[in-house]
Formats: structure tokens, C-alpha cells, sequence
């Protein structure tokens, strides 16, 4: 099952995912990156199912670029998670999209901000958050760890701990994660699994 | 378990002397594993009016959305705020649109009329209402929540008094809800003023 952990500092988000596409009980891929950008500040963290975590995210990244391109303003985080929540909201009761997302931004005049939400549509705005079987052996490790004034070392020092953590307890640990910060310069890889950046 | 308690809430309403109080606890939560603890269930809708809302978590914040729409279009159109009983009644008749896919939401209103008397008003998930002259409770618990009201509420109490037993009437009845606690926040409505305090529980 995907795992998807996010810490936000008090200036930067930390998103990290494992990088395992599989089906049933074959492996596909071990480098699929489920950590997507919506622009230059903002970072979509996709867990679920196959179709729809490439399908919506690609979908609200359409609507946000056409947004930009049609009033010459970028959205704020804020907005697009709000946004996302009202498209999972009113894809509910229709079709559902079966996707669980980590929204991590860093925006100019209100600083990095990281929000969480479930594929019926919750959204809640968090200082440290994830989804999976795996998040269920880190969530409180985080817990403990988190602090108001987190440098970059420390959040990256977390999420390898987290990783740690799931490879030992749970049956079914990918092997492969990727991780990516957002601060004031953008997105960048903090550090990949696969490629060993 | 059912729909109402995926997430998991509790919401005490109560009346005073010109007074009126509505407090949430603060849990965000999937069954059983809590999210975070700092999300409130009551909001604020004009500056003598309050709705909380229990159940489910994406019906709750997309029926609060809807509601601040539908108050700020009237707002624009009629130049004034709502009253506690037409707002009611618009809680209502939106559920009720939905009578056969609801909203899974219970929500609960809280304010004072124009002439400061209290008003509280409680609904189910289809918009079947009930107003109270003296409590109304909403969430994962209400039996709890039932019978700390019952026994703590007592006829004109002034806000500071109000404040009290709506706090630990909030307090203890979580006690027994694995599925809310962790904190809660109240709001005293008085005429001329609105105070909010946070509350720090027991946080499991």
C-alpha cells in the first residue's frame, strides 16, 4: 500500500512517498514518482488507486495552470487545496475519486503550509501528516520528534527514521521512497531511493 | 460502524440569562486514528450566530461552505444579517433537498434574537427540527453529553457561570467517546460581545 509522510518547517514542507507501482502481487515499477508538482511552489503527494492518482492529479493541475493562464495570477495554497476538496467533494456522490493526498506549498506572503486529504473530501491543514499502513508507525513517531523551529536536517533526519521504521515493521514495505522539499527557491529531491541522489 | 461516525464529534449547545454558549471538542480523526487536534466543529456565521456541525467530516465542511454562501448572498441582498430562526429554517430546507442522499451531518444552531433572547435549534442528518429552551447536543455521544446537560443546567445562568457548566459538561461527556475529545474550544454569545476560550482535556 502507498506510504505518504509530510513535515512542514517553519520555512519549507517535507513530502516523502514510496516509489513502488504495483499490481496484485507483481512489481511494475520501483522509481514511480508519486510526488507531482502543480507549479513551481506547490507539490501534489498522491496515494491510492492507480488510475485515479494519476487521473485526478493531472486534472487539478489542468484546472490550476488554466486558472493562471486565464487571470494572470497564480493560486495560493490555500486555494488549491480547497479547490481539490471541492472537486473530491463533488466527485463523491458520483464517482468517486479513490485517492488520498498530501497538498505541500510555499507560498511568498504566508509561508510553507501542508495539508491533508482523504478521498471523501476532508481537508485539514497540518504541521505533520501521512496516509497509509505505513504512516500508522510513523504518525506518532512524528509526533514526538516535531517541533516548531525544524531545520531541513532534522525534517530529512525524520522521514529517514519513518522509512527505518516501516522497512521494519511493516510485512509489505516498499524499498523505494522518494523525498522533496518545498522552500522559498521551489521544489527540489532531497533524496531518492533508487537513484541515491 | 456507521457513516456518522467516521470521523467523530461532540457538540453542547446551552441557553443562559441573554446569553447563549456552544462549544465543540477538537479531535480530527478517521475511526480510530486521530489526525490532528485543533479541529473545531462550531463557526461563526454572523456576530450572534453560531452552527455547529457533527458527522461527517467532508458533508459538515461542504454544507458550512454552502451556508456562508447562502447568509452572504442574503447579506447582500437584504442588507442584514440573518436572524437565529430564519437561519434554521435555511439549514433545514438544504438538508432536506437531499432527503434521499443526505448530508451526513447533525447540526446544531446556536444565537440570540434581536431582543437578546437565546435561541438553540438541533437537527437531524434530513433537517427535522427541534429548538430547546435550555441545551442541545450533537455527536458520536449524545447520551453522555445528555446526561451531563440534564443534571448540570440550571434555569438563568449568566455567561461566566454558562461558560463553566458547558465546559465540563463538554469535558467529562467526551470522557467516554473514543471518537471526540482531545481539547475543545466554547463560545459565549452575549449581546455585546463573543468570548472564546480553548480548553486544554484530557488528550486521549
Amino acid at each position: 500500500m502507498d506510504y505518504l509522510m509530510g513535515v512542514k518547517g517553519p520555512d519549507f514542507v517535507m513530502i516523502c512517498s514510496d516509489s513502488a507501482a504495483s499490481h496484485s502481487i507483481i512489481s511494475i515499477k520501483k522509481d514511480e514518482d508519486k510526488l507531482i508538482p502543480i507549479d513551481s511552489n506547490k507539490l501534489f503527494g498522491v496515494a491510492g488507486e492507480a488510475g485515479d492518482r494519476v487521473n485526478f492529479s493531472e486534472y487539478i493541475i489542468a484546472n490550476v495552470k488554466l486558472y493562471a493562464l486565464r487571470n494572470n495570477t497564480e493560486l495560493s495554497t490555500k486555494a488549491v487545496a480547497n479547490f481539490t476538496r471541492g472537486e473530491l467533494a463533488k466527485a463523491l456522490r458520483k464517482a468517486p475519486y479513490h485517492c488520498h493526498l498530501l497538498l505541500g506549498g510555499y507560498d511568498k506572503s504566508t509561508g510553507p503550509s501542508l495539508y491533508w486529504m482523504d478521498y471523501l473530501g476532508t481537508l485539514t491543514k497540518l504541521n505533520t501528516g501521512g496516509t497509509g499502513y505505513g504512516s500508522m508507525f510513523v504518525l506518532s513517531l512524528f509526533d514526538k520528534l516535531w517541533h516548531p523551529n525544524l531545520t531541513e536536517a532534522e525534517g530529512l533526519d525524520m522521514m529517514k527514521q519513518g522509512i527505518a521504521e516501516v522497512k521494519r515493521r511493516l510485512v509489505t514495505a516498499p524499498s523505494n521512497y522518494i523525498i522533496k522539499i518545498i522552500d522559498a527557491n521551489g521544489i527540489r529531491i532531497v533524496k531518492n531511493w533508487d537513484q541515491d541522489v | 460502524m456507521s457513516i456518522f461516525e467516521y470521523n467523530g464529534a461532540a457538540i453542547v449547545a446551552m441557553a443562559g440569562k441573554n446569553c447563549v454558549a456552544i462549544g465543540s471538542d477538537l479531535r480530527f480523526g478517521v475511526q480510530l486514528q486521530t489526525i490532528t487536534t485543533d479541529c473545531p466543529k462550531v463557526f461563526q456565521m454572523n456576530d450572534k450566530l453560531f452552527l455547529g456541525l457533527s458527522g461527517l467530516g467532508t458533508d459538515a465542511q461542504t454544507l458550512h461552505e454552502k451556508l456562508v454562501f447562502r447568509h452572504n448572498l442574503y447579506k447582500l441582498r437584504e442588507e442584514r444579517s440573518m436572524k437565529p430562526t430564519t437561519f434554521a429554517h435555511l439549514v433545514s430546507s438544504v438538508l432536506y433537498e437531499r432527503r434521499f442522499g443526505p448530508y451526513f451531518a447533525g447540526p446544531v444552531i446556536a444565537g440570540l434574537e434581536d431582543n437578546g433572547t437565546p435561541y438553540l435549534c438541533g437537527m437531524d442528518s434530513i433537517g427535522a427540527m427541534e429548538t430547546a429552551k435550555d441545551f442541545m447536543v450533537q455527536g458520536t455521544s449524545p447520551e453522555s453529553l445528555y446526561g451531563m446537560c440534564e443534571s448540570m443546567w440550571r434555569e438563568d445562568m449568566e455567561p461566566e457561570e454558562l461558560f463553566e457548566t458547558l465546559a465540563q459538561c463538554l469535558l467529562s461527556g467526551v470522557d467516554r467517546d473514543a471518537l471526540a475529545g482531545w481539547g475543545s474550544v466554547v463560545h459565549v454569545i452575549t449581546p455585546d460581545k463573543v468570548i472564546t476560550r480553548t480548553i486544554k482535556g484530557r488528550m486521549d
